[in-house]
């Protein structure tokens, strides 16, 4: 049976989900993102892996949330607090979302998993360190370039070919 | 541990769910890249999850390698987004119909 602390991470988690994708300003929704992204971190916290929380923290609420609370102050004003939807397709989109929750939910608990339990201890983070370098250093260093590759094209992609030379230097 | 493999998987449904909704409905382009953060950390939950109760040291790797490349995809939906916008001065995606550069 779920405790205290899962119960109220769970609310925070999911309710603040449902307010990034539903609150009127982009600014607020990308605040309860963060919310979300919190909430996840609280979820490693409880499942013994706080080197993974501290990631999250760090990748997720301090720089991938900033980064999008930026963007969102780039765009005009006005559009920041429009909201764009399909009206038609609300109801269908709701129904589509009560539908996965049920099935999914429905296959999850029908299936073996409910049973699991485990009393062992949680994996040290030491295990996870020898892991990078010795299981996995050629994936390491492929992320790596990607990381690379993907700054050098978002850098690429916006830069500004309008603007000229002189006038940047002015 | 008082919370099960089985509580912690719900909550990763209703995160996937909740993310397939925004990207059924919502057409604002920022708003889709939330979705797609939401259903993201889904995954990451599971994995992490999946591998305390194992026990096994895979889960928690591979949701580290999965955080950094969702970085990766973040940074460059954004400045897709920044481009788009700078294009078409809106970033309603139906208003996208083209992208010719």
């Amino acid at each position: 049976m779920a405790d205290a602390a899962f119960l109220a991470l769970t609310v925070i988690t999911i309710g603040s989900a449902i307010a990034a994708l539903e609150l009127r300003s982009l600014i607020y929704g990308s605040i309860a993102l963060m919310g979300t992204l919190g909430g996840i971190a609280g979820f490693f916290f409880l499942l013994d892996a706080p080197f993974v929380a501290l990631f999250q923290l760090a990748v997720y609420v301090g720089s991938i949330a900033v980064l999008i609370l930026f963007t969102v102050m780039l765009v005009k004003r006005e559009l920041i607090f429009k909201k764009i939807e399909d009206k038609r397709r609300k109801f269908a989109g709701i129904g589509l979302m009560l539908v996965m929750m049920v099935a999914l939910g429905a296959v999850f608990l029908d299936s073996g998993i409910k049973t699991i339990t485990t009393d062992e201890p949680a994996t040290n983070f030491r295990d996870i360190g020898t892991d990078f370098v010795t299981y996995y250093w050629p994936a390491l260093i492929l992320m790596g370039l990607l990381l690379t590759g993907s700054v050098t094209g978002a850098l690429v992609l916006a830069k500004r070919e309008d603007v000229e030379n002189d006038q940047r230097a002015n | 541990m008082t919370n099960e493999l089985i509580d912690f998987t719900l909550v990763s449904v209703a995160m996937l769910a909740i993310g397939i909704y925004g990207l059924a409905v919502k057409r604002n382009f920022i708003r889709m890249l939330f979705a797609v953060e939401i259903i993201i950390n889904a995954a990451n939950l599971n994995l992490v999850a999946f591998g305390r109760f194992l026990p096994h040291s895979g889960g928690q790797t591979l949701a580290l390698f999965s955080i950094a490349i969702a970085a990766a995809e973040v940074a460059v939906g954004l400045s897709l987004i920044i481009v788009a916008y700078r294009m078409y001065q809106n970033v309603d995606i139906a208003d996208f119909r083209s992208l010719k550069g």
